[in-house]
């Protein structure tokens, strides 16, 4: 492998039922910075059925060329066709760079597709750059249960794989006039071994609470006042698409059962917003949530020593203030 | 059914503590633990067995004191138990570990290889997938329900809106969610028999069909540039102000970081 032969950066478009997934757009974005760094472009790869329409969205957000894949194969996410299409147009194409979104599917396929082309390939990315004197492209993700970070290189292959955490690199706006490429890319699909049969496609998950995987929790401490206040934390977390947690005083109170606590003792959540309500933040309960990427604190004491670690903190009661944000979040939703 | 379950040994990541005044991890005194997930992986495959009969074996790969664990398994209920152990197979990334194990197992016979979704110290989900493509086998990533049905597996995965109910043919892979199932305890007989009665099977590198350059530190197409402790954040905005205020600045912030 010459490694000097991999040029550009590549994404992957993840879309599904033909909507393009919201981190697709993310990755685009931070593709943008690196593709600048390294003076060459950005390549979106959109695989599916149907899904023509969204290769001009791709690049209104910022794609310079679009390769897509419009097959039936491709119709629902599955892994050994995606992959294949995927690893034709590496091989085509020779990327330096190509990141996908930590998803369900973004984790499933770019393990598939490293190890058929035999290179690296760095999970849960939390931040990308590129080092200004080697041109050396840097993965960095927490490890260790989020207590280390750790910074990955992938030296001498190509091209250099990256999962990237939802939710964490920034989109840009959103430019219809924008001009790109879109190319179709041929590819005759090969049925193997490695194929399975999707029999049944169920749209709704049921709905079992495990706090570790929610996007968003609505967690609430001593401060609620008793058990009957949870009402107002699930009102919130039900707008927001998100669960309830709570603190350890919660659990001791018999307000929430244990499988809801979040800190030492109970679970460590990196959820993408963390609304804590009533928490006085002991430094056990700061342990299971700080790594949140982005948290709201609500207290009546302004001493609280939660407000040490929450990105935007409210002195104030929430018994009023969570009711009222629940309510402008859903008139927010039905615009 | 024969079924192979890959399973980890783990520092227990919940019980990690950071120094306040270095900031860096305390290991000591923390335990090692079956990973999770992998534990629900061999309870799925314990219950198959239960319900259909099938021979299951455990493998790992690791330093000499993942026995316990494997010993563990064998309490469970595992048939019996593989160790892959060598300082060649150190300081391996996912692929080269995807490669080890991958390695190893084709000298055994399978229909059904279960590993877990991820493990809590590494968190890559990555050397299910890769040993799959490694034998050339369909994975089936996130399994959340798994039924037998005659030469097929039917796998319920989880995606993060909807699932997939998957019929996949022996052999293959699948991954398993922790909340597959609740794994059952040892038993106090299986546990005289395990620590006292069975045998560990364990491969070193001449055991194992690999390449050189496919394993170890030199055989990792990443390499960790470096590793530091996570900064505590530094605080935010704090405001003090009345009811409308307080939710008009907190919609603001959430729109701003896309949060909504």
């Amino acid at each position: 492998m010459n490694i000097e032969d991999y040029k550009g950066v590549f994404t992957f478009a993840q879309q599904v039922h033909g909507e393009l997934s919201n981190v697709s757009l993310e990755l685009i974005g931070k593709a943008r910075d690196l593709a600048a760094d390294l003076e060459t472009n950005v390549s979106v790869v959109l695989l599916g059925h149907q899904i023509g329409h969204l290769a001009k969205e791709l690049v209104a957000f910022g794609a310079d060329r679009v390769i897509v894949i419009d097959d039936p194969v491709l119709d629902e996410y599955r892994t050994e066709p995606y992959t294949q299409g995927l690893t034709a147009i590496i091989d085509a194409y020779k990327p330096e760079i190509v990141l996908f979104g930590a998803t369900a599917i973004g984790r499933d396929l770019a393990p598939r597709v490293a190890g058929r082309v035999h290179t690296g390939l760095t999970a849960d990315c939390t931040s990308l750059d590129i080092d200004p004197e080697k041109k050396e492209f840097r993965m960095t993700r927490p490890a260790f249960g989020g207590n280390v970070m750790a910074t990955i290189i992938c030296p001498e292959f190509r091209p250099a794989m990256a999962t990237v955490r939802p939710g964490v690199m920034v989109k840009e706006l959103r430019d219809d006039q924008r001009e790109g490429e879109i190319v179709t890319f041929d590819y005759t699909f090969v049925e193997n071994q490695a194929y399975f049969q999707i029999e049944e496609v169920i749209k709704k998950v049921s709905h079992k609470i495990d706090i570790t995987e929610a996007k968003v929790l609505v967690s609430g401490g001593r401060g609620l006042g008793d058990a009957n206040c949870f009402d107002l934390l699930q009102g919130l977390a039900d707008a927001l698409g998100g669960e309830v947690s709570c603190s350890r005083a919660v659990v001791d109170a018999g307000w929430l059962p244990k499988e809801h606590q979040v800190g030492q003792t109970g679970k460590t959540v990196r959820p993408q917003l963390y609304i804590a309500c009533g928490i006085s933040g002991a430094i056990q309960h700061l342990a299971g949530m700080e790594e949140a990427d982005y948290i709201v604190a609500i207290n009546k004491d302004p001493d609280a020593p939660i407000f040490n670690v929450a990105d935007v903190g409210i002195v104030g009661d929430l018994h009023r203030i969570v009711p009222l944000l629940t309510e402008k979040i859903l008139a927010e939703k039905e615009k | 059914m024969k079924i192979i379950v890959c399973i980890k040994q783990v520092p227990d990541t919940t019980e990690v503590r950071l120094d306040p005044k270095t900031g860096t991890l305390i290991r000591e005194g923390v335990p090692s633990i079956m990973n999770p997930d992998d534990k629900s992986g061999l309870e799925a495959a314990l219950r198959l067995k239960d319900e259909h009969g099938a021979h299951v074996s455990v493998i790992s790969m690791g330093p000499p004191q993942a026995k316990e664990m494997l010993r563990e398994a064998l309490a469970m209920g595992a048939d019996e138990a593989y160790l892959v152990t060598d300082r060649a197979f150190a300081a391996s990334d996912t692929w080269a570990t995807s490669s080890i194990l991958a390695a190893a197992i084709s000298k055994l016979d399978y229909d059904l290889i279960i590993t877990g979704r991820q493990a809590i110290d590494g968190d890559t989900a990555q050397v299910g997938p890769e040993m799959a493509e490694h034998l050339g086998i369909p994975n089936v990533s996130y399994a959340e329900e798994i039924q037998l049905e005659e030469g097929s597996i039917l796998v319920k995965r989880q995606f993060e809106d909807f699932s997939h109910m998957v019929r996949a043919k022996f052999p293959a892979l699948i991954t398993a969610l922790g909340e597959l199932n609740t794994p059952r305890y040892m038993t106090p007989g299986a546990i005289f028999d395990a620590w006292r009665n069975k045998e560990i099977t364990e491969w070193n590198r001449a055991d194992v069909p690999v390449e050189d350059s496919n394993i170890g530190y030199r055989g990792s197409p990443t390499r960790v540039a470096k590793s530091f402790p996570k900064t505590m954040k530094s605080p935010g905005m704090k405001i003090e102000e009345g009811v409308e205020e307080s939710v008009e600045f907190i919609l603001d912030k959430l729109k701003e970081k896309y949060l909504l």
